[in-house]
């Protein structure tokens, strides 16, 4: 029995040891010097087991009674973020080593934070949920402040702590009220105290408890607060890192507990998610128009993205979960590119966030600066891009599910949206020649990234690489 | 040639991606090569474009050369044309080569103009060839990129400004329409658009926010549509982002504007609005006529006080584009005929008025109307060009501009006598700030100093013009050229759209017995 369970989480067993072992190494040994060689390590072996995990596996395998689920959903959101974390660690390495914040524990901390990830996606229980959740939050705050000399960044790393410290006690206290009603911790066994679609008042206090948790780890509005002061301060690479897997993840999570544990209640929380969708993209949409610092405008975006997800989620069906899963996987690769870019602004060797400086870079780098062009259009969700498809499937799930002035509504932030990624374009396309141009690409590896990128948003119009039936089967078996 | 029409859509992007890949360095040299690769590219399209034409059938009204595989979602990749999409293809191949040749004289980034055109051109091509109703959507919404760009790169002063107002506004008109794609692809379970015309949508009443919704889901959607089809047309008073978007654009971008873009909106009002909301459309028909008869007689009189030559054409495509409008709503045989007629007349009429502004432009870099005067002392051929196209445009029997609007004008009359007598004003209208421009533009002495050296046009500029005043012409005095190719599929339009009417209101009549 043990074995069998022990079979089935081998690869968040196997993480976690590469990473225990790989710490104790480093620190025996060569440290900081051991770092460039750890993170391609790290890396590699995030690619090994999203390999590994994409291609084994089949059906719903529950372990450790119930307290772990490892299904299509779970593994469907493992890959997604294992590979976003593994691009991430990648692009960064060359920045973190120029500014000497390539420390050994960076791609350690990642790798930690990534076995949380896979506990959060697999969780079939309110105390797995919460290590998974904490394991990942620790991590996630010593690398927001991982460069130690900078007020920003402290600030940043402080700020995320204390709020994120704030959301978990009112999660926690959301899952003690739901045990104390339902009797159980198990997702499965909450599922069934729903009667007639509805749940007790006390575990309804549960669920929203529950649910403002999660929503500041997705960062929805009204939660949001942390968002734009962390991305800016934490060193770019932490940004990028922060914009991907984990909010992966923690979408994941929350499509698991609203489906899982209060499936039978649909109509219970549908409105409360419909409102956290309604306000982010509103938010995400205006709030953004105003910045010029690239890192707080996608800090903005990303609210605004996961509040389209979020409309996904609202839905309350299968198809609503496939949206937001495809919808996931799409915002991910979209934000890599991005950030990819992002990292690569620099001028004399200094980095580089001000979005004027990008006057007229079309010139100077013509192919990166198309790259980014179709990276703007397709978060803008303008067709033929990718993102467009993303926004039709959220758009097509939200109107079935009955909530058809949310799609009204998402339609209408999309427009507001448009504005500040087009002003992007406007600053490589249209504006003036200047002397302080940024310059040019250095690294290969960003570039390959952001061209890459460029080239999905593009090419998937053709059949999005088939995601959508691997996608369609992960929705299937968190919602029958 | 079973794919003949992905072949003439994608064949302008595949020039565009030779160009992007293969053509390296920015001298004059390259330069040239971008220029010859464009033109050559959009000439090869019109011609293979002509095999649509003779393979096409008028007499049969459905959708003919249709390809069809799947794609994601559910969606499928579906073309085709029929009799009233078929000539607007045409129309749009045989403007890009001229729009192209028009553009010899751009200096700056030669190569990446050239690259927006040519993928404007597939996909403004995609547009009036798709069935698929998402499809159709890609391709309404991509031809915002490149106009977006063209605008803001190669546009004038204000271009900034022109080119957000132009991408904003034409989005947030679509972004309804697809929503309400959206519950279309929910209530029919299809995005086909030739099973979709033959569906029938709800069309009982009910209330939002307690405002009793005359035709229910049907008027819903039809609103939908309308605020994008309304903004791409541009109907009256939502027209303001077109007059800004034509000054500030490069010449070529207000010719494939005017010519082309506007189209879109038409096509799709005979496209969707009519077949597949017939309840809807006549609930809101007298709104829409109203709105056309305002837009002739308001942007007329607006048009007359410009001191902009573009601005004034740009209005009087408005107040053309409200012909259209009344046409398509009147739902009649000559209404529905006389809109298809007066939008492929005033794509090439309104495309020659913008080269002649070009023309003057390119000489002397103002467009105000005050700077010109007396040009016919120096410019014969220009002025005798000129005074065509603004008779044309003005709706001269003998050319195409007056069988589109004599067409509409009578099928309105059959529906609304009020509003044919106040859009007939319009003529008048038209004939005031069309000729008032000539006189200030071209007659009169030569007194200006500065143009003193003015030259007349030259070879290339004339043979840009030659086949605009053929096709004027041809279809002026033998418009059945183009009457007998739509006339079957527009009169199957029309019974369709008056059968499901009757059927609808036989419905709500056995409702409240």
């Amino acid at each position: 029995m043990l074995q069998a369970d022990l079979t089935i989480i081998l690869p968040e067993i196997v993480l976690s040891v590469y990473a225990m072992l790989a710490l104790l190494g480093a620190v025996y040994t060569g440290k900081d010097a051991l770092a460039p060689m750890l993170t391609w390590a790290t890396a590699g072996v995030f690619v090994l087991l999203a390999a590994w995990i994409g291609t084994s596996g089949e059906g719903i395998r529950p372990a450790f009674g119930g307290m772990f689920i490892d299904d299509g959903f779970a593994r469907f959101a493992k890959v997604t973020l294992l590979l976003s974390a593994a691009a991430v660690l990648v692009m960064s390495q060359d920045y973190l080593s120029r500014r000497g914040l390539l420390r050994f524990e960076f791609p350690l901390l990642i790798a930690l934070a990534v076995v949380g990830m896979m506990m959060m996606v697999s969780a079939g229980d309110l105390m797995a949920l919460y290590m998974g959740l904490e394991l990942q939050s620790l991590a996630l705050y010593v690398v927001a402040a991982i460069r130690r000399d900078s007020a920003k960044s402290t600030e940043a790393g402080l700020k995320y702590f204390v709020l994120g410290a704030l959301s978990s006690g009112l999660l926690l206290y959301g899952a003690s009220l739901t045990y104390g009603f339902a009797g159980t911790t198990l997702f499965s066994g909450i599922v069934q105290t729903a009667t007639e679609g509805h749940v007790s008042l006390g575990l309804l206090f549960g669920l929203v408890l529950i649910a403002c948790g999660l929503a500041f780890k997705v960062s929805a509005v009204p939660f949001h607060m942390w968002t734009p002061d962390v991305y800016e301060g934490s060193p770019t690479p932490v940004t990028a890192f922060f914009a991907t897997a984990p909010k992966v993840a923690a979408m994941a999570l929350f499509a698991r507990v609203l489906h899982d544990a209060f499936g039978g209640a649909v109509g219970d929380w549908q409105q409360v998610i419909a409102f956290l969708s309604l306000l982010s993209m509103f938010l995400g949409a205006v709030a953004a128009i105003g910045q010029t610092n690239i890192k707080r405008l996608m800090a903005y975006s990303s609210i605004a993205h996961m509040g389209y997800a979020l409309m996904g989620l609202a839905a309350g069906t299968a198809f609503g979960v496939q949206a937001l899963l495809i919808y996931m996987a799409i915002y991910v690769t979209m934000n890599v590119g991005t950030f990819a870019f992002i990292l690569s602004m620099e001028r004399d060797g200094q980095p580089v966030t001000d979005i004027r400086s990008l006057n007229m870079y079309s010139k100077k780098e013509p192919a990166k600066a198309l790259a980014v062009l179709i990276l703007m259009f397709s978060l803008a969700g303008v067709p033929p891009l990718v993102g467009f498809f993303g926004k039709l499937y959220v758009l097509r799930a939200a109107y079935e599910g009955g909530l058809a002035w949310l799609a009204v509504a998402g339609v209408v932030a999309s427009v507001i949206g448009a504005f500040y990624y087009l002003r992007i374009v406007f600053y490589m396309y249209f504006g003036e020649e200047t002397d302080d141009a940024l310059d040019g690409g250095q690294s290969a590896i960003l570039s390959g990234f952001l061209m890459v990128s460029a080239a999905i948003m593009l090419l998937g119009v053709v059949n999005l690489f088939g995601i959508e039936g691997a996608a369609a089967a992960a929705a299937a078996t968190l919602v029958n | 040639m079973d794919n003949l029409l992905s072949i003439v859509t994608f064949l302008p992007a595949l020039a565009a991606l030779i160009l992007a890949v293969f053509l390296r360095g920015g001298d004059e040299a390259a330069d040239r090569n971008a220029k010859w690769l464009a033109l050559f590219a959009t000439g090869a399209t019109f011609l293979i474009s002509l095999f649509i034409l003779f393979q096409f059938n008028p007499a049969d009204t459905g959708f003919q050369m249709v390809e069809e595989g799947a794609w994601l979602l559910g969606l499928k990749y579906k073309m085709g044309v029929d009799g009233i999409s078929v000539l607007f293809v045409l129309l749009t191949t045989f403007m890009m080569p001229l729009t192209i040749a028009a553009s010899w004289g751009v200096k700056a980034r030669v190569k990446e103009y050239m690259i927006a055109f040519l993928l404007l051109e597939t996909l403004m091509l995609g547009v009036f060839m798709a069935l698929d109703l998402v499809l159709f959507y890609v391709f309404f919404e991509a031809g915002l990129i490149p106009m977006f760009l063209i605008i803001g790169i190669w546009g004038g002063k204000e271009r900034i400004y022109a080119s957000f107002k132009f991408f904003l506004y034409t989005f947030l008109g679509s972004v309804l329409m697809l929503v309400a794609m959206v519950a279309m692809f929910a209530e029919a379970g299809t995005t086909d658009i030739p099973t979709l015309m033959t569906h029938q949508f709800s069309s009982a009443g009910f209330s939002v926010l307690g405002i009793h919704v005359v035709g229910g889901m049907q008027t819903l959607m039809f609103l939908a549509f309308f605020a994008s089809f309304a903004v791409k047309m541009p109907m009256w008073p939502v027209h303001t982002w077109l007059p800004d978007a034509h000054v500030q654009a490069p010449t070529a971008g207000s010719v494939v504007l005017a010519a082309i873009l506007l189209k879109m909106g038409g096509y799709g009002f005979l496209r969707f609005s009519l077949p597949m909301f017939p309840v809807g459309a006549d609930v809101l028909t007298p709104l829409v006529l109203w709105m056309s008869a305002i837009a002739i007689v308001y942007t007329s009189l607006v048009a007359l006080v410009q001191e902009d030559m573009k601005k004034l054409i740009a209005y009087s495509s408005v107040a053309h584009m409200g012909y259209v409008t009344m046409g398509i709503f009147a739902a009649n045989q000559q209404g529905v005929d006389g809109a298809i007629f007066q939008m492929l007349s005033h794509g090439f009429i309104s495309g020659a008025l913008f080269l002649c502004v070009g023309v003057i432009y390119d000489r002397m870099h103002t467009r105000d109307i005050d700077a010109y005067g007396g040009l016919v002392n120096r410019m014969p051929s220009y002025a005798l060009i000129f005074m065509f196209f603004t008779m044309a445009n003005v709706g001269l029997p003998g050319t195409s501009g007056f069988v589109g609007e004599f067409l509409t004008l009578m099928g309105v009359f059959q529906v609304n006598t009020w509003v044919a007598v106040v859009a007939t004003s319009g003529v008048i209208l038209s004939a005031s700030y069309a000729l008032w421009l000539y006189r200030r533009v071209v007659m009169g002495d030569l007194i200006k100093e500065s143009l003193r050296s003015i030259s007349d046009m030259t070879r290339r500029e004339k043979w840009i013009f030659a086949p605009l005043v053929t096709m004027t012409l041809l279809l002026g005095v033998y418009p059945s050229l183009v009457t007998d190719i739509i006339g079957p599929s527009v009169e199957a339009l029309v019974s369709n759209y008056d059968t499901a009417l009757a059927a609808s209101s036989d419905a709500v009549q056995v409702a409240s017995h």
